[in-house]
């Protein structure tokens, strides 16, 4: 029987020729992850083992992410943990305040996450990689621990579905929307334990930072990976940054799908996620005069170069609702950089946004900007669940970053074509 | 192993951040965790719970984050088994390598109430509701699981692996 990309790269790991969905099977890892939150108690779970080193020093990946800067004292001694640990035992990729950016948008960008590889990270959107055409997925504390310890894990291949997108992608839709689209289809479970495959010529189209969106919440459909094909922009963004060989893997022409779901992308506006689940997706146009207290653009989702272009090309010139607060947070420290050096940094600020160094920070109601009782943000994030930014009776709605920076202009939900 | 305990009952999609919400994640104290466990989802539910109690709940327990600070909780507040119709892939994994008993089962979903008393065996997946004297299957763990279980989670298993082969 044919594989899918994703069932080659875990057989390939598993060092068999064949793998059958389904079948628990033992893969060799090439990279494991931890933030602030997840690795404290993978190291103490580590630690019980009682071994003088880690798998490999090169390829666990520490990144205090989550509460940092330090949001309060327990934080700070989470974050301790890992620094401790990281001198400990020599671990070369661990990222310190300064360093640092949302481990989702650092790991591709620093090249320690490559096409072909097998990834497991104690953070549910480790699936972001998935992008790379990598087999990406989040586990917890224990799995990381274990993973460091040994280097593998142990996994039940998943079936996969395919997402065919075809049509050409009109003005202001773009990766946020056809996952967020995706999503409100199949439901938060609908991708359960499955792989799922983005392809056609619409995602062809799609900028890398496109897809990295798209990637990133497969999880939010249940899904155990998202992954794309490999090609010349893949190389691109991959060039100058791999410091290792990387192997491309292909789904085959006979590989057996689950499902196949197809989208004329061509007839899409962009999307909004309702509370309090990401499948309570409408078109813009009906979510309109939905009034808003705050406006979140950043996130492992839309915090790269192209989301915040997108929110400079609608803030430029224009003011922030005086009703409404903007927060802004760049996912990495050269994502920082090179919005500071292509001015837009200066576009936020005078439009009256607040522009914050890389942290999670308000994306999981950690610090940075939580909500009141009855207070309601419109967020470029991944989830909306009861209480993530805030209070338990607070709202989030989850949208593109334009469609984010349009509505911070007008204090409600708002389409970007009625920014004039 | 049989459990005896009596059933608390919540609906679909429950996700992480409603069993324990991330605010609280500045630690990973299992008895400081279960002071704010099922929260968002209950705000009584810490007062309420008692030790052996167990969690019905429908589709796709524990969707959302990888945080393992979810079936902590849940073990910190002494539940002694979850059943639902079914659960989130990580949350499933997270939950047999801590080695909190969960069961599949949506017969028993639906049949089941809050305040029942239910009996489970986890040797054999039967789960019986001693309101009603209903018996219903829970599908069976796969034989590599049931070990890891056996061992009381994948750390415990990991060591005795180690140790066999010398390191
Ligand atoms: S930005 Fe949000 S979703 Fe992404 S890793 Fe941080 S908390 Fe998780």
């Amino acid at each position: 029987m044919g594989m899918t990309v994703s069932q080659k790269i875990l057989a390939a790991h598993a060092g068999r020729d064949q793998v059958e969905a389904g079948e628990l099977i033992n893969c060799k890892l090439d990279v494991v992850l931890g933030n602030d939150i997840t690795a404290p108690p993978a190291i103490s779970e580590f630690k019980r083992l009682g071994l003088p080193r880690v798998f490999n020093k090169d390829r666990v990946v520490l990144v205090p992410d989550h509460f940092t800067p330090n949001k309060d004292i327990k934080a700070a001694e989470q974050a301790k943990i890992l620094r401790d640990f990281a001198r400990e035992y020599d671990i070369n990729n661990y990222f310190e305040v300064g360093q640092m950016g949302i481990e989702h948008c650092l790991l591709p960008e620093q090249g320690l996450v490559l096409p072909g590889d097998l990834i497991i990270g104690a953070d549910s959107h480790t699936c972001t990689y998935g992008a790379l055409g990598a087999f990406a997925t989040g586990v917890g504390s224990t799995d990381m621990a274990a993973g460091m310890a040994t280097g593998e894990g142990w996994f039940k291949v998943p079936e996969t579905i395919k997402f065919v997108y075809y049509g050409a992608l009109p003005r202001w839709v773009s990766g946020k929307d056809l996952i967020l689209h995706t999503i409100g289809d199949v439901g938060v479970d609908g991708a359960r334990y499955m792989s799922m495959e983005f392809t056609g010529e619409a995602i062809s189209a799609l900028s890398m930072d496109g897809r990295f969106t798209m990637a990133n919440m497969a999880i939010e459909a249940g899904g155990k990976n998202g992954i794309f094909e490999v090609d010349d922009k893949t190389i691109e963004y991959v060039q100058g940054r791999a410091k290792r060989p990387y192997r491309i893997f292909t789904s085959g022409p006979d590989a057996t799908y689950a499902q196949i779901r197809e989208y004329d992308v061509s007839k899409l506006e962009p999307v909004v996620a309702f509370p309090h689940l990401p499948e309570n997706t409408k078109p813009v146009s009906e979510a309109a005069d939905v009034s808003i207290d705050q406006v979140v653009i950043g996130s492992c989702t839309n915090g790269r170069m192209e989301d915040l272009q997108a929110a400079a090309g609608l803030l430029k010139g224009r003011k922030v609702h005086p009703e409404l607060r903007v927060i802004i947070f760049p996912g990495t420290r050269q994502i920082y950089l090179d919005a500071l050096r292509q001015g837009l940094i200066e576009i936020f600020v005078e439009a009256g946004a607040v522009v914050s160094t890389p942290t999670c920070g308000p994306c999981l109601g950690g610090h940075m900007g939580i909500l009141a009782k009855g207070e309601r943000a419109l967020a470029t994030t991944n989830r909306n669940f009861v209480g993530r930014m805030g209070h338990p009776e607070s709202e989030v709605y989850l949208s593109s970053p334009a469609v984010a920076a349009a509505s911070a202009i007008k204090g409600r939900i708002t389409a970007p074509w009625e920014i004039k | 192993m049989k459990l005896k305990g009596k059933v608390h009952k919540f609906g679909k999609d429950i996700d992480t951040d409603a069993i324990i919400p991330a605010r609280y994640l500045n630690t990973f104290d299992p008895q400081e965790l279960a002071r704010h466990c099922m929260e968002d989802a209950d705000p009584e539910f810490p007062n309420k719970v008692q030790a052996g109690d167990i969690i019905v709940a429908d589709k796709n327990f524990g969707c959302g984050s990888s945080r393992e600070h979810a079936p902590i909780a849940i073990q910190g507040a002494q539940v002694a088994c979850v059943i639902a119709k079914s659960f989130a892939r990580i949350f499933y994994r997270n939950a047999i390598n801590t080695g909190l008993p969960i069961l599949e089962c949506a017969a028993a979903v639906d049949a089941i109430e809050t305040g029942d008393e239910v009996e489970v065996d986890l040797s054999n997946g039967t789960i019986t509701n001693l309101r009603t004297g209903q018996m219903y299957q829970a599908a069976p763990f796969p034989d590599f699981m049931q070990g890891i279980m056996a061992q009381g989670g994948l750390m415990n298993y990991l060591k005795e692996k180690l140790s066999y082969q010398g390191n």
